[in-house]
């Protein structure tokens, strides 16, 4: 049961890691991150189910924080690249980028 | 009554392994970023309950039940926060969205 759990998880991830790999800009790759951050830590808890030794979970718990964090952390860094030539945001269908 | 349990676990590992499995596969499949957040950002959450719920039922009241429960409260409030500051700053950059979906150039529009 948990195993074949802790299969599913770990194809969902592989998922996620090909969108990360494939994403066209950087919030693909972004959102792709933050999934599989999210699937590792669900993983983690199923994993130590399996195993019979449920001690991992502290390690789940910090990496949920961890994550967010980190995705908090990058795209403040990515919001910087915005042009403060033309701070208007998009709201009509524009020409798709090369 | 552990048969029980145990069959209830395993309902709700698999629906929790189902809907992270569609969201996965929306991130793969939809055309468009606000499109693809769709597809993951709703069933992530729910995803995370039904695994971790079904994983409380086999710890019962015990100190490993209280840590899934915060994981869980944690995956609850940071992955809509997380989820809103990256469209928000995809929408800042705007990053278009494709809203009109192309013609199919193989097949020729049927006439009316």
């Amino acid at each position: 049961m948990f195993g074949a759990a802790c299969l599913g998880l770990l194809v969902v991830m592989a998922v996620a890691l090909v969108r990360a790999f494939a994403g066209p800009s950087v919030y693909d790759r972004i959102l792709a991150v933050n999934m599989f951050g999210t699937k590792t830590v669900l993983f983690i808890a199923v994993y130590g189910f399996f195993t019979g030794r449920p001690d991992f979970l502290d390690i789940a718990l910090v990496y949920t924080l961890i994550n967010f964090v980190g995705v908090v952390a990058v795209l403040r860094f990515v919001e910087k690249m915005i042009d403060p030539k033309d701070p208007s945001p998009a709201t009509e269908n524009r020409k798709e980028q090369a | 009554m552990t048969l029980i349990i145990d069959g209830l676990t395993a309902i709700f590992l698999a629906l929790g392994v189902f809907l992270a499995f569609t969201g996965a596969l929306g991130t793969l499949r939809f055309p468009d970023l606000y499109t693809r957040l769709h597809a993951s950002s709703i069933t992530d959450t729910l995803a995370s309950f039904m695994i971790l719920f079904g994983l409380m039922l086999q710890a019962g009241l015990t100190l490993i039940s209280v840590k899934l429960l915060l994981i869980f409260l944690f995956l609850w409030y940071t992955s809509p926060a997380s989820s809103h500051a990256l469209i928000r700053a995809a929408y800042l950059n705007r990053l278009p969205a494709r809203l009109i979906r192309r013609p199919n150039k193989e097949t020729p529009p049927s006439k009316p």
